[in-house]
């Protein structure tokens, strides 16, 4: 069952868009900066990506960051939107459910083709920058690549570091994909599933603005997402990516169970 | 199949009761359908015939009431039914980038029965070529005509060779030719031991395919019963003359009615009334053993409820 989504999900051109897209604005980033030259001022501006001008190497770091606040949240909203809800507006829910599918399994199958997706976009998207961040952007430095606390990073350090981060992007986009799942329980339309869930993180990236909803900050889905860089300091560290971690199981744990609740006994009636 | 614990029954229902909110969508339905029937379930559009349906397939749940399935409880016991099932429901439905073989290969992938590779190929390919469609054919689904889409949703109901067929208006979107070539696919199967459940709002279509009928009307069952018994001989002869009045003179009390040129006659032998009538010098234009349609029976049946 779970194979069979995974083919479904390969086999759809949305899928192979959505990825090109997602390659296409770091390509972009990198074309306009090797132009260019300009990059934000330290401190500013999406992580990384001041830094990328001296060092290439740290490019599918500063390309993470710069599909990371919008672009990748918005296609795990899609896929996890148009996971049941799709499969409804085509009817072919319902050719599933009699063949027979289990709901549970059903759901499970989604919800692991939607993380097999993230798993495989941030894959691409980290390869395919660091060929573009070796090709175009500057060579890392002979000493080694200079960690954000200013000590430099070993090449096997830096890769174990790299490799973290690409996990804890990856873990990042569970709770997104599980509200989507959720929302896509709920609606016949996975346009109305997606809306629903880019509307809760836009929610959630309003309230980080706000002082005085401090007091939430802590279990928004996206307050974290960027925590990622500090996996880049000498020493690392650990707090935020740590919470990070327990708010996206929090939000995977909650809206899977809700999802299960609402789609084991819902009608099929579309 | 005609084990005793089904009582040769392969659905069976108990009022069987949906309600969304006030309304009653099926209302204490006691469905029966026994091995070897072709069942006609008819009723208007809304009376309640796909979710019927649905509930015997476990996509709706039942509000109260039981449902059976070759003896065995719905939705409970879905995954033992459900693999000896194949159904359409509503219009059908495929992934509109894939190709029709390749619709069936994934849904056949899906379930925890599914064949091995080149068995699933041939069964495909069986499937595909009972329904008149071409399993070399690789456009995609989205450009099928309403009909080929219907076919292909057949073609999934009977890739697993189920013992029961649970079919929505399988005639939906077919031509006239499509629609007969479907009907003898279907009698052809019931031939060889399918239960075909079926449901229709058309009456000439249950008429020429059916053993039994059940007729669903705002949620209630108002009749079920064997068509044989429904269209058997009434005991009656219908007269066409236009000499009406010396007819009914001559007959007398048998006459049940008259209505515009023909007359209702009790009578035993349409040919021995038809010789008396002419010796008579009474013009006959049409005699016979009078029959009601189904159609009579079904508006008898309704007005009654």
């Amino acid at each position: 069952m779970i194979i069979v989504e995974l083919i479904k999900m390969l086999r759809r051109p949305r899928t192979w868009l959505i990825m090109g897209m997602l390659i296409a604005l770091p390509t972009l980033v990198a074309v306009l900066l090797a132009v260019t030259d300009l990059g934000p001022r330290p401190g500013t501006g999406p992580p990384f990506l001041s830094a990328v001008l001296s060092d290439g190497t740290l490019f599918p770091l500063a390309a993470l960051g710069v599909v990371l606040p919008l672009l990748l949240p918005i296609a795990v909203a899609a896929l996890g939107g148009d996971a049941i809800a799709g499969e409804s507006q085509t009817g072919t829910l319902r050719y599933l459910l009699v063949r027979p599918v289990g709901r549970t399994h059903l759901l499970l199958a989604k919800l692991v083709t939607v993380v097999a997706f993230v798993l495989l976009a941030v894959l691409v998207v980290a390869a395919v920058s660091y060929a573009e961040g070796r090709l175009l952007l500057g060579k890392a430095p002979a000493a080694g690549t200079v960690s954000l606390s200013g000590s430099t990073l070993t090449e096997p350090e830096l890769a174990w570091r790299t490799a973290l981060a690409l996990g804890y992007v990856i873990i990042s986009m569970l709770g997104v994909a599980a509200v989507a799942l959720f929302f896509s329980t709920l609606t016949r339309s996975s346009i109305g599933a997606t809306l629903g869930t880019l509307g809760l993180l836009i929610a959630s990236t309003v309230l980080l603005g706000l002082d005085a909803a401090n007091a939430l900050h802590p279990f928004l889905p996206t307050r974290y997402w960027l925590a990622f860089v500090d996996l880049f300091r000498d020493p690392i560290l650990w707090r935020d990516v740590l919470r990070g971690l327990l708010v996206q199981f929090g939000y995977l744990t909650v809206f899977t169970l809700a999802a299960w609740a609402n789609f084991g006994t819902k009608d099929i009636d579309d | 199949m005609t084990d005793a614990a089904t009582n040769g029954h392969v659905i069976r229902t108990r009022a069987l009761t949906k309600r969304y909110g006030d309304l009653r969508a099926v209302d204490a339905v006691d469905l029966r359908v026994r091995a070897g029937d072709v069942y006609g379930f008819l009723g208007a559009n809304g009376s309640g015939k796909t979710t019927t349906l649905r509930m015997l397939l476990g996509l709706v749940l039942p509000t109260s009431g039981e449902a059976e399935v070759l003896g065995m409880p719905m939705p409970a016991a879905r995954r033992s039914v459900l693999p000896r099932v194949g159904s359409l429901v509503e219009s059908a439905a495929a992934y509109p980038h894939l190709s029709g073989s390749a619709n069936l290969a994934l849904l056949d992938a899906t379930g925890a029965d599914r064949s091995p590779r080149l068995a699933r190929r041939a069964n495909i390919g069986t499937a595909l070529e009972q329904v008149r469609l071409d399993p070399a054919d690789r456009r995609p689904v989205r450009t099928y005509s309403l009909g080929m889409r219907q076919r292909l949703g057949l073609a999934a109901a009977l890739m697993r060779r189920p013992e029961l067929l649970i079919l929505d208006e399988p005639s939906n979107g077919l031509d006239p030719h499509g629609i007969q070539e479907v009907r003898q696919l279907l009698l052809q199967l019931n031939a060889s031991g399918t239960t075909i459940f079926l449901s229709s709002h058309l009456l000439a279509e249950i008429e020429q395919m059916c053993t039994r009928v059940g007729v669903l009307r705002g949620g209630r069952l108002i009749l079920q019963e064997q068509l044989e018994t429904l269209l058997r001989p009434t005991g009656l002869v219908a007269i066409r003359t236009p000499d009406t009045d010396r007819c009914q003179a001559l007959i007398g009390a048998p006459v049940v009615s008259v209505e515009g040129d023909q007359l209702l006659v009790r009578a035993k032998d349409p040919a021995w009334l038809n010789a008396y009538l002419v010796g008579e010098g009474v013009r006959v234009e049409e005699i016979g053993s009078y029959r009601r349609s189904l159609e009579e029976i079904v508006l008898e049946a309704e007005a009654r409820a």
